[in-house]
């Protein structure tokens, strides 16, 4: 019993590790651009939440709401006027450009926030949990994983069933005969951006309220949404949310076998999993 | 009333000259082939004219508007429709929703108000029964009536095909002609880059003739068939 509630909980971690990759996915799928900042984006997602929360008081619920508009903006923003300029047949400048974009946020958050680890406050929700029989389960992580559920579902419509999804992958299949139907990449690049920039506040939120965080810890985020991003395989939402659950199992079946193992395991599912696939579980068709 | 005019337009890739003080109108309406050899030009001619390739110099008038520096956006939701060569669908969509997607976006329409129409098109172009595959999918006929398709779907009122009848069978290609045949009868103007001489010359009213980067002829479809320039491109012969 103690396997089933091994792999329960990884599964419920898993939720978190999607929520980190979906913003990353989205990204990618549309434009073909590898974020690197996306992990401090995160933590700057947290700080921005935190904020929020200490200077008016809020839950750190209602903040996210409040957040979010403003990530969108961010997002909007860094992508009309600076990543925009990076996209090409070239991968080098958005990789170097969101490298330096990484350093930067960091910097800044440390200058901002301190070295400090911070934490949100998560109230009663904390240590509430739910009992399944044998099983006990957290009733934040399980709120995560529905979330990061609800956000993967919420994506699909947005892609699939929408004018503004339409647009998004007639762009990402081919910008410049988009631009001769009427659709202005640059215009819709933004506005993904800003869109993954809301799922980014999603996932800080979860992430500050599951545990602490300060200015360095972006980059292994990132790492983490990466590898759930390949897992599934590049530009699919439900690959990333498998590829998120993956991890998680694997981090938490690691770490039962022994603690240290914990991280180590994960990378080591990735690894197996890019030998065996390296396309990933769910890749687009027609690349 | 000329829909288009251009006049003096030049375009050059560093020394070699791929458009060359290009000058001509085409009465609304009308249906114009242009015809020359590989590398004279007619394709960066489209792409000056669809707004994919920025001129060096000279004008392109448009329902009496300079578009020469407008961008292709502006150019599709003014009237010009464009199919390619090599046919560039949106190969995760599915053929309706690269209609849809053209239909909508070319001319800032609500989905809701192109479903119809879309699906006329798709009927008229003999798509409808692949209307639900993934472009991707498709065979080549298909991806060349779906170039037209889509084109159409933008609501042209000039309509530029680059080959589009490359490459099909007699068979496949007379379908493709009757349907062009039906969009010209709509009274949409067409300018028609094309190989396949006895497909174009079933279409057109007048023919032109270019060849690196300028207008070497102009005129009915049957004198530029017999007269020397053409001769020479098409059969090698030396007069």
């Amino acid at each position: 019993m103690i396997w089933v509630d091994t792999i329960v909980q990884g599964i419920l971690v898993g939720g978190l590790y999607a929520l980190f990759a979906a913003g990353l996915s989205l990204v990618f799928g549309i434009m073909r651009l590898v974020n690197l900042a996306h992990g401090d984006l995160i933590i700057c997602g947290c700080y921005l939440i935190l904020s929020l929360v200490n200077v008016l008081g809020l839950n750190p619920f209602l903040a996210t709401i409040l957040a979010m508009p403003l990530m969108f903006s961010l997002g909007w923003a860094l992508q009309r006027y600076v990543l925009n300029r990076t996209l090409g047949d070239d991968i080098l400048p958005p990789l170097l450009v969101t490298f330096g974009l990484s350093i930067i946020i960091q910097n800044a958050l440390l200058e901002g926030f301190s070295p400090d680890s911070q934490r949100l406050p998560a109230g009663a929700l904390q240590t509430a949990a739910i009992d399944f029989g044998p099983i006990t389960v957290g009733v934040l992580p399980l709120l995560i994983l529905l979330s990061a559920i609800a956000v993967i579902v919420a994506l699909n419509q947005l892609m699939y069933r929408s004018r503004l999804g339409r647009a998004f992958r007639a762009v990402s299949d081919d910008p410049i005969t988009a631009q001769m139907m009427g659709i202005k990449p640059a215009t819709y690049f933004a506005v993904a951006t800003g869109i993954a920039m809301i799922v980014v506040t999603i996932a800080a939120l979860y992430l500050g309220l599951r545990s602490n965080f300060d200015p360095a810890i972006g980059p292994t985020r990132l790492i983490y949404a990466f590898e759930a991003v390949i897992i599934g395989g590049l530009g699919s939402l439900w690959g990333t949310l498998a590829g998120g659950i993956i991890i998680g199992v694997s981090q938490a079946i690691g770490a039962a076998i022994n603690p240290e193992w914990q991280i180590l395991a994960g990378h080591i599912a990735f690894l197996v999993i890019l030998l065996f696939r390296p396309r990933g579980l769910f890749p687009r068709a027609f690349d | 009333m000329n829909i288009i005019e251009l006049s003096g337009l030049s375009k050059s890739y560093g020394k070699l000259k791929v458009t060359d003080n290009v000058s001509l109108s085409v009465p609304q309406g009308q249906a114009l082939g242009i015809i020359g050899p590989n590398g004279a030009g007619k394709s960066t001619l489209f792409n000056l004219i669809a707004g994919n390739t920025v001129p060096d110099g000279g004008t392109i008038s448009f329902f009496g508007q300079n578009v020469a520096r407008a961008s292709a956006k502006e150019r599709c939701r003014l009237g010009i429709g464009r199919s390619f060569q090599i046919p560039q669908p949106f190969t995760h969509l599915t053929t309706f929703e690269n209609l849809v997607v053209a239909a909508s976006f070319g001319q800032n329409r609500s989905e809701r108000d192109v479903i119809d129409i879309c699906a006329d098109i798709l009927e008229r172009t003999q798509l409808i029964d692949k209307a639900n595959f993934v472009s991707g999918q498709l065979g080549l006929l298909d991806r060349k009536r779906l170039e037209l398709a889509r084109a159409m779907a933008t609501a042209p009122k000039l309509l530029l095909l680059d080959e589009i009848a490359g490459g099909l069978t007699d068979g496949e290609c007379q379908a493709l002609i009757e349907t062009i045949q039906s969009i010209h009868a709509q009274g949409i103007t067409i300018i028609w880059i094309e190989h396949v001489l006895h497909a174009l010359t079933s279409v057109v009213e007048r023919l032109l003739v270019l060849d690196f980067g300028r207008v070497i002829a102009s005129g009915p479809p049957d004198e530029i068939m017999e007269s020397r320039e053409v001769k020479e491109i098409y059969l090698g012969v030396d007069i």
